[in-house]
């Protein structure tokens, strides 16, 4: 269960943390060029999966916070109990819950971009 | 420029300046247990006669002499040497020795075992897993050059001040455990190395005699290894030495990242023979 050493993993955590910053910045200041309420109006939103840098940048913010998150979450259980069987279904969970959460996100990014239906 | 400097250490000192308070007696509030036996945990309160220069080792050892001898301590050197008089005084780890009763406020005086550490009986705790982990580390030089079998072919590392200096005050460890008592990681998790191992990697991992610096990363980089320090610090602020062992897990890490240059300049070795 050791595909990559713990500074590999450390360093993906890092550098999807300080991604992760900056691309839902982006987002932020995206959604405050219009007033708040108007830019969850349905159009709007549909408009934006529309708009293929937006949907990258959705799609980023997407696979960057889940990785960050569900290492973040293995890294607090880890430490909650020392068994090598603990440690593996942890570590293994969590990916699948990564992938899990990621798979949903893409699906619907997709739908909702019109991607495979038109 | 040296008046400057005076006066600078000066003001830091008086800004830092602790108050003694002069007492004639304290009391000790000894935690008391004996595990093996099962017996269940229960504060002893023992008034003791102090002088100015009393330290809580010396009010221990008198309660133990003259008020009741069961009490159990571990102790040996009396000046911060050994590390053996470890244990939480008013809710802080520290050395006995190393702790005068007038620096402390208050006339009650909390003596409690080390934390993280598995009880033995009253202010004794087991060390063996804190050692162990000291172990793994391998703290040692280790170089396939330097010959210590062979006496005739004893040889010398040639090392500059500044090679020392890199690894220096993580030298002066006294493994006395108080860090590993007040690091919150430790707490839970018990395959954690602790700050004081894993300054003791850097320690080695540093000095340029040794050639081992690969393999001590690989233990270090695990699932339990540095990674899961959270840089809380107290392990620094608790040392009796002035090591600061957060730095050294910090500048390990840095290496285990890249920022840091991991290869280094084995010292060279210079045969005794020769240079005689």
């Amino acid at each position: 269960m050791t595909m990559l050493r713990e500074s590999q993993i450390m360093k993906i955590h890092y550098i999807t943390g300080i991604a992760a910053l900056l691309v839902v910045a982006v987002h932020i200041m995206m959604r405050l060029i219009m007033p708040y309420s108007m830019s969850l109006g349905y159009e709007n939103v549909i408009a934006n999966y529309h708009n293929i840098p937006y949907v990258v940048l959705l799609e980023s913010i997407l696979v960057l916070i889940a990785i960050h998150g569900f290492n973040g979450l293995r890294i607090i259980l880890l430490e909650l109990r020392q068994s090598k069987a603990w440690e593996d279904g942890v570590t293994i969970l969590t990916i699948a819950a990564m992938m899990g959460v990621i798979a949903y996100g893409t699906r619907t990014i997709i739908v909702a971009n019109g991607l495979g239906f038109e | 420029m040296t008046e400057q400097i005076i006066e600078k250490i000066e003001k830091i000192e008086k800004k830092h300046h602790k108050k003694e308070t002069i007492r004639s007696s304290v009391v000790l509030k000894v935690y008391r247990a004996n595990r093996l036996a099962g017996e269940p945990g229960r504060y002893e309160r023992i008034e003791v006669p102090v002088q100015r220069w009393t330290t809580v080792l010396d009010a221990l050892l008198h309660a133990k002499a003259y008020k009741d001898p069961s009490i159990a301590i571990r102790y040996s050197c009396r000046m911060a040497s050994c590390g053996s008089c470890g244990m939480e005084i008013n809710g802080i780890p520290r050395l006995a020795c190393y702790t005068k009763v007038s620096e402390l406020e208050g006339s009650t005086i909390t003596v409690e075992p080390l934390a993280n550490f598995p009880h033995m009986r009253d202010l004794v705790t087991d060390f063996s897993q804190f050692f162990d982990h000291h172990r793994d580390m391998q703290p040692y030089v280790q170089n396939e050059h330097a010959d210590i079998k062979d006496r005739e072919k004893l040889s010398e590392f040639m090392q500059s001040p500044e090679d020392l200096d890199r690894f220096l005050q993580f030298s002066y460890c006294i493994k006395c455990g108080l860090c590993y008592s007040a690091c919150p990681t430790v707490a839970t998790d018990t395959k954690f190395p602790g700050p004081q191992a894993l300054s003791q990697a850097y320690r080695y991992f540093i000095d340029n005699r040794d050639a081992a610096g690969k393999e001590r990363m690989n233990i270090v980089d695990e699932r339990h290894g540095i990674w899961r320090c959270h840089f809380a610090g107290s392990c620094s602020s608790v040392c009796p030495k002035g090591v600061d062992p957060a730095l050294g897990i910090q500048l390990l890490r840095g290496h285990l990242l890249g920022f840091s240059k991991n290869e280094k300049k084995i010292a060279d070795l210079q045969e005794r023979l020769k240079r005689d």
